[in-house]
């Protein structure tokens, strides 16, 4: 392939530390004694509970059913018997309700379903329980139907994997490459789109070859290698580099009849489709410098973030910070007990917390924010603008078009927190539409 | 291996950065100076040293008095040595040395200080230094004299006292800049020394060879933007040619390398801080401030225009930047 590798404009180039992880084959987790399993994993309502304590659960069994449509189900990752349902510690930080399943160790653990009746996919999605596993978490059978009036043309599914350290994906596309491709098939029958793409970032060659052999007679699929940058995964920068197509501010890609799916949720649904497995499980990617044996594991869902870190022999002492996704967009925990949930793409061990070592320094207009910035903005002046409490002219600047890659605050060598000041300037005018009058 | 329960920070994402500091930029530039520096040294000798040292010295100490109480100490982060070492590269060799250190207050106090400090000052530092200079002190200011003494002989200007006229006639040792000459005695300087550096000119502009390659150096090290420096230069070039070839007036090779055009270009058009923020801003900077050059050197009286233009178009930065926002993705 002679042509000019896709990409978008802007972007920064992190160094990848993907190299303990990406030649190494995913392993399955053993399993643990506990599982605790929120009912709140997702974008949209909390999943309404189904079973009580004392109640014996099987691997599969649907413990939690969706509760409206912008919601979705939750099943038990283990045969067992619920010991509780209660407020637990979440990733988030909050305590959230929670179903507790106590491991039964005599089960084979072995997964008995049947594929469902795949006329109305998109309950069977639904039913579940499957999600973005990219990091959003957002209900993936909301996505498999079309809005009034809409129509899908193409659908993209993302295999970019941009944010460092993390190497599920790439993982998954090797190991299961034909169910990402089959998953690909039956979104775009669902959805009656006529093209298919599916984007990977060039540092992943192999796959991209795996991919390219898989489809070599199928006409409307189209692997598309894309430039090595982040934030290449993000969603609209995805669609950028694949099509060379905006989406308009304010709007959905849906709006200019485009539909992206992650690899993971993609194969997810093909395994549905062909086994009738439901989301009881996920690849993490467990790394960083304080973890022994970094490798990616299949994780059931639920599982205690403790026993993974220590399944993969995590020095806790030189553990500064552990972040639950990829470093430039995942979420600081601190509570270890607190379980892997759906949207949970990595445990990354730091054994130095950047932040706390640098202090801010005044803005010297340097501009390697705004040449960062994938969505053209001027991070600089509009954290002037936060500071100030300027919401209008916020608003007026398209501020809310940032989704928080957090390239800006990267590259920043005043070590302004610019994408900290740009969420709180979100919520600024989150909060001052809400005072207006409808 | 270690088991104890761990202690985590919570902060909010990016977890990693690139690891470029303001510290590290500023140094970065003062390192590019140090060969200017030393052609300095090898064209002007030693008085060379003494005069960017009293700037230096003027601006960091001034730094120092008029520190902010509360907040960590600003000289660590070089800005300041940075500023005191561009105004003295670019004073006139025989200047005293009391006038350089007052230059260096001036930079500091009136140029970044009462401006509420580093990032929020309108006019470049150093060059507001040097205009005080220029207006307070314009004998001195535009005496300059040709390279070729011995290294360690001082200008007989050099070690007067303040405020006391010095007891010599400038003439005794004084000659013209290559731009002076054009200008008001009509004789080109041949390129080949232009190049060099063995011209008459203030202390760290005379050698174009060694600034264009210092400004290659930190261009391609992405230490500072490279459009407004190129797109000074490329407008130079474009406007003097257009000139040259309708009025005769100097060639485009001459008066790109002549003059403090090119210290302008690679290390006073690149101070973030006084240049527009927007990639569109620094090329309407650069192509402003090359038009402007040009015009001003050959139809206005003061061939060395190179600073009042650069401060004139500081000026106009917070208004490029107003009419230069990016487009929003999408939009």
């Amino acid at each position: 392939m002679m042509q000019a590798v896709a990409g978008f404009r802007h972007g920064v180039h992190p160094r990848e530390h993907k190299t303990a992880t990406n030649g190494i084959a995913v392993e399955r987790m053993p399993f643990v004694d506990t599982y605790t399993i929120p009912l709140s994993q997702h974008i949209g309502a909390p999943s309404l509970c189904l079973v009580q304590p004392g109640q014996l659960v099987v691997r599969g069994q649907m413990i939690a059913a969706p509760n409206g449509f912008i919601s979705t189900a939750q099943h038990a990752p283990v045969t067992g018997e619920v010991t509780a349902v209660e407020r637990r510690p979440h990733p988030t930080g909050d305590m959230v309700e929670t179903v507790v399943i106590e491991t039964d160790p005599y089960d084979d653990q072995h997964i008995r379903a049947v594929p469902p009746n795949t006329t109305d996919l998109v309950q069977a999605v639904q039913n579940a329980g499957i999600v973005g596993l990219g990091g959003a978490a957002f209900p993936s059978h909301v996505k498999l139907t079309l809005p009034e009036g809409k129509h899908a043309e193409f659908v993209i599914i993302n295999g970019c994997e941009c944010e460092p350290y993390l190497t599920c994906d790439h993982r998954l596309m090797l190991e299961q490459a034909e169910d990402v491709v089959d998953g690909l098939r039956l979104i775009m029958n669902q959805l009656g789109a006529e093209q298919g793409y599916i984007g990977i970032e060039e540092n992943k060659g192999d796959a991209v070859d795996m991919m390219i052999d898989l489809t070599l007679y199928m006409e409307d699929i189209h692997i598309v290698p894309l430039k090595v940058k982040y934030p290449q995964g993000a969603e609209k920068m995805l669609i950028d580099a694949v099509l060379k197509r905006e989406v308009p501010v304010g709007k959905l890609p849906i709006d200019i009849e485009v539909v992206s799916y992650n690899v993971g949720s993609t194969a997810a649904m093909a395994q549905l489709v062909k086994n009738g497995i439901p989301l009881v499980e996920r690849i993490v990617t467990v790394t960083g410098p304080a973890v022994g044996k970094p490798r990616n594991l299949i994780v059931p869902v639920g599982t205690p973030i403790r026993e993974v870190l220590d399944y993969c022999d995590t020095d806790y002492g030189s553990m500064q910070q552990l972040v639950l996704g990829g470093p430039m967009m995942g979420q600081a925990q601190k509570d270890l007990d607190a379980p892997v949930i759906k949207g949970t793409s990595g445990l990354l061990a730091l054994d130095e917390c950047t932040v706390a070592r640098c202090a801010e320094l005044p803005c010297i207009r340097c501009g390697r924010c705004l040449e960062a910035c994938p969505m053209f903005l001027n991070p600089s002046r509009l954290a002037q603008m936060v500071r100030a409490g300027w919401v209008e002219e916020l608003t007026g600047a398209h501020q809310t078009n940032c989704f928080e890659c957090g390239a800006c605050s990267y590259v920043c060598p005043s070590h302004i927190p610019l994408v900290q000041l740009m969420r709180l300037g979100k919520a600024m005018i989150r909060e001052e539409q809400k005072k207006r009058p409808a | 291996m270690n088991r104890n329960p761990p202690q985590l920070h919570i902060s909010t994402s990016p977890f990693v950065t690139e690891g470029s500091t303001t510290g590290n930029l500023m140094r970065q530039v003062i390192y590019a100076l140090i060969p200017v520096l030393i052609a300095a040294l090898w064209f002007f000798g030693i008085t060379a040293l003494l005069v960017v040292g009293a700037a230096c010295l003027g601006a960091m100490g001034t730094e120092w008095l008029l520190r902010d109480k509360q907040t960590p100490n600003t000289l660590p982060d070089g800005s300041a040595l940075l500023t005191g070492l561009l105004l003295g590269l670019t004073l006139p060799p025989a200047i005293p040395l009391w006038m350089a250190a007052l230059g260096g207050f001036i930079a500091i106090a009136l140029g970044k200080v009462i401006w509420g400090g580093l990032g929020s000052n309108l006019f470049n530092p150093a060059l507001l230094g040097r205009a005080f200079l220029q207006a307070a002190f314009p004998e001195a200011m535009t005496t300059w004299v040709a390279p070729g003494k011995s290294f360690f002989s001082l200008y007989p200007t050099t070690l007067a006292p303040p405020l006391f006229k010095a007891d010599v006639t400038v003439d005794s040792f004084s000659s013209a800049t290559p731009l002076g000459m054009i200008k008001f005695d009509e004789q080109l300087t041949a390129l080949d020394h232009l190049l060099i550096g063995n011209i008459g000119g203030s202390l760290g502009e005379t050698s174009a060879g060694l600034l264009v390659i210092c400004g290659l150096v930190l261009a391609f090290r992405k230490v500072f933007d490279w459009r407004a420096p190129l797109a000074t230069l490329l407008s130079v070039v474009a406007c003097s040619f257009l000139l040259s070839w309708i009025f005769g007036t100097p060639e485009p090779g001459f008066m790109l390398l002549s003059g403090g055009l090119l210290f302008g270009a690679v290390f006073m058009v690149t101070d973030p801080v006084t240049t527009p923020i927007t990639p569109k801003g620094q090329w309407i900077f650069g192509l402003g401030l090359g038009f402007l050059i040009v015009v001003i050197r050959i139809y206005g009286g003061l061939p060395e225009c190179v600073m009042f233009t650069i401060l004139f178009m500081n000026a106009l930065t917070p208004l490029i930047n107003r009419h230069t926002q990016p487009r929003p993705f999408g939009g």
